[in-house]
């Protein structure tokens, strides 16, 4: 006798990925994916095995490897009626089809009075330690956050990845959505009904009274994993996922912030003009008169993704870095 | 017998229509040209005059709902597809009732309601929009034909061959339509177009074909053959249209002095688009002087009329100014 599955299912973050885009293609007929290596090959990380097989080659359309030209073909397909996905398979390669998604798709409907829309998602990936080097581990989602138009979500986890996913694919407006590469066997609860998670809102990871630590996509892993080393010193640390860096839920972080009195910002991206910079002057221009210590900001390492592990891996933050600079932050020697 | 005798009077119709569109645009644009020299308008506009035979041939061989895309010369196209001259003197003049209520400009003019996609200020910046345009439609099962318009100077982009690769292997309905009036911005364009231009799309398996673009029936009969081959399924076509601008690249640029008064007066005066017809109409007899008369006085009152009323409509509200990012 079975009983019915009320327990948390499983999935990994690719797998999440793959039921959002099947349920909305199911959904709505307007959905397509198109982009490299998505048919009968499944994506190289394998994350959109078994599509074709259910949607058809018309439906999940794979192109030569011309980013700029398929990413074109997309923004075009959208203003005429369909809602295409787009898959860049590298983020490194978003920097190829820049024009279509900085001066086309994010500016179509301002610059047409609001006649005109563009309901498309781009889909890609950062994330480094993959031993990939410096063209394939890039985390470049500041670069489209920068930009009126666009809206952009990053995913901490299989739940995240489903719900952003869809709500993502429903949204009327551009949407850019970086998937962490090394996350995608990542294993998490993610519900097999229907739901979306809401743009804008952030979602608190971990309550604490000591420190705040926000934190993006795969970061939040860290900075939970953080959050343990700092509890058995005796630091509550509060961490937070923005879950899109545009729109940016804001008063969540100040609110943290003036709670705890003291602000970490973790994220992949590079440190400088980043992702950090932004999140920590909202806290600091909305908390200043309640901290008890300057925020702190902790990127990738400003240079080029090196490929040898030993130098590779300190490019980007760990948890040691981050529990190090939350304890310094909080006076702890 | 009676339908043998409406035919050739339909014709005659239709080519005086294509007379007045051509009237129009250029009146237009020499009111633009007006407007910027008097400091009536804001920015630059690039003027479309000289070059009229190929939006009207080009539209005139479409349907309303067949999708265009269009260039920062591109005042001819939206015209020809079917704007209304008020609503693009607004949009010039940045004021609430334009075609993007002021936030497009001279660029950037959309209007869906006649199939236009929009003006593109980045040069071949379009071409992956009608290409999926062009896929939307086969997608969605309608018969729609999408045409891209652009440049000579765009043959230098190396989206419209990735977008071109794609069209070909999938069979869409795209025209990728070249204006090819020798010159990208301050530049000719044998300075930098290497070999054959219908080589480049024909070595993708694009169907290629060229055209006088001073001759608006020219232009007119090609491209119904290359609208009827795809909606027919046939696949994407090629068309270049050799064409001249009588003006700078945009308002400003008054000295030209990257070609010669010789050639722009060969051009002007041996191979006009409006001249063209009208001769060859009046030639044929079936048409007098007169005609061609009446028809630019109505243009003229059409296009006075319009910029009367850009001039006197409202400039958007300050609170416009952030609406409209997010859809």
């Amino acid at each position: 006798m079975s009983t019915p599955e009320v327990a948390a299912r499983e999935l990994t973050y690719g797998e999440a990925v793959r039921e959002a885009i099947a349920e909305e293609m199911r959904r709505d007929p307007r959905v397509f994916l198109i982009g490299e290596d998505v048919a009968e090959a499944g994506h190289p990380f394998k994350v959109l095995t078994g599509l074709v097989q259910e949607f058809g080659t018309k439906r999940i359309i794979d192109t030569p490897i011309s980013e700029p030209g398929y990413a074109g073909i997309g923004v075009g397909a959208a203003m005429t009626g369909m809602r295409p996905i787009v898959d860049v398979m590298f983020g490194d390669f978003i920097t190829l089809a820049m024009d279509q998604i900085v001066n086309q798709a994010a500016k179509v409907h301002y610059m047409s009075g609001g006649k005109l829309k563009v309901p498309i998602v781009f889909r890609t990936t950062l994330g480094a330690t993959r031993r990939s080097a410096a063209q394939h581990s890039q985390s470049l989602h500041a670069w489209v956050s920068h930009i009126p138009g666009l809206k952009v979500a990053l995913p901490s986890g299989p739940y995240e990845a489903k719900g952003l996913m869809k709500t993502a694919i429903r949204d009327d407006s551009p949407v850019v959505i970086f998937e962490d590469k090394m996350m995608y066997r990542t294993k998490g609860p993610v519900p097999a009904e229907d739901y979306t998670i809401p743009f804008g809102v952030a979602e608190v990871k971990r309550a604490g009274t000591d420190i705040t630590i926000v934190a993006t996509s795969s970061m939040v892993g860290v900075a939970l994993g953080a959050a343990k080393l700092l509890e058995e010193i005796g630091i509550g640390a509060e961490v937070i996922d923005p879950r899109t860096t545009y729109p940016l839920d804001k008063q969540a972080m100040i609110d943290s912030a003036k709670k705890t009195s003291r602000a970490l910002v973790v994220d992949e991206g590079y440190e400088r003009y980043g992702v950090t910079a932004e999140i920590a002057s909202a806290i600091a221009e909305g908390a200043f008169y309640h901290l008890d210590a300057p925020v702190k900001r902790i990127g990738a390492m400003d240079v080029p993704v090196p490929f040898s592990p030993v130098l590779e891996d300190l490019t980007v933050p760990s948890e040691r870095t981050v529990f190090e600079t939350a304890k310094a932050l909080c006076r702890k020697a | 017998m009676t339908t043998r005798a409406i035919e050739p009077r339909m014709e005659l119709e239709a080519n005086l229509h294509m007379y007045r569109q051509m009237a129009k645009i250029r009146a237009f644009d020499e009111q633009v040209n007006e407007l910027y020299k008097s400091a009536k308008m804001p920015g630059l506009a690039h003027l479309y005059i000289g070059e009229e035979a190929v939006a009207v041939g080009v539209c005139e061989a479409l349907r309303r709902d067949d999708l265009i895309t269009s260039t920062h010369r591109g005042h001819g196209h939206c015209l020809a597809k079917g704007a209304a001259v008020n609503r693009m003197f607004a949009e010039l003049l940045g004021k609430e009732p334009g075609y993007c209520r002021g936030k497009g400009g001279s660029m950037h003019i959309a209007d869906p309601e006649t199939g236009n996609l929009g003006a593109n200020a980045i040069v071949g910046g379009s071409a992956g929009i009608a290409t999926g345009a062009a896929l939307s439609a086969k997608m969605r099962g309608t018969d729609q034909v999408a045409v891209c318009f652009f440049g000579d100077g765009a043959l230098g982009q190396g989206l419209l061959y990735e977008v071109m690769n794609m069209a070909a292997l999938w069979r869409l309905p795209v025209i990728y339509l070249c204006e090819n009036n020798l010159y990208g911005e301050y530049t000719p364009c044998g300075e930098t177009i290497a070999g054959d231009i219908l080589a480049r799309p024909r070595a993708l398996g694009v169907h290629a074909e060229s055209v006088d673009g001073q001759d608006v029936q020219a232009v007119h009969a090609t491209m119904r053959r290359l609208v009827e081959r795809a909606r027919r399924g046939e696949g994407p076509a090629f068309l270049e249209c050799k064409t001249y601008r009588y003006y700078g690249h945009h308002v400003g640029d008054v000295n030209r002095e990257y070609r010669t008064r010789e050639e722009e007066r060969e051009w002007m005066s041996k191979h006009d688009p409006l001249e063209t017809l009208a001769s060859r109409l009046t030639t044929q007899g079936l048409a007098d002087a007169g005609v061609f008369e009446r028809i630019l006085t109505d243009v003229k009152a059409e296009i006075d009329g319009g910029v009367q009323f850009a001039l006197a409509a409202p400039y958007p509200e300050p609170n416009e100014v952030d609406q409209d990012v997010y859809a």
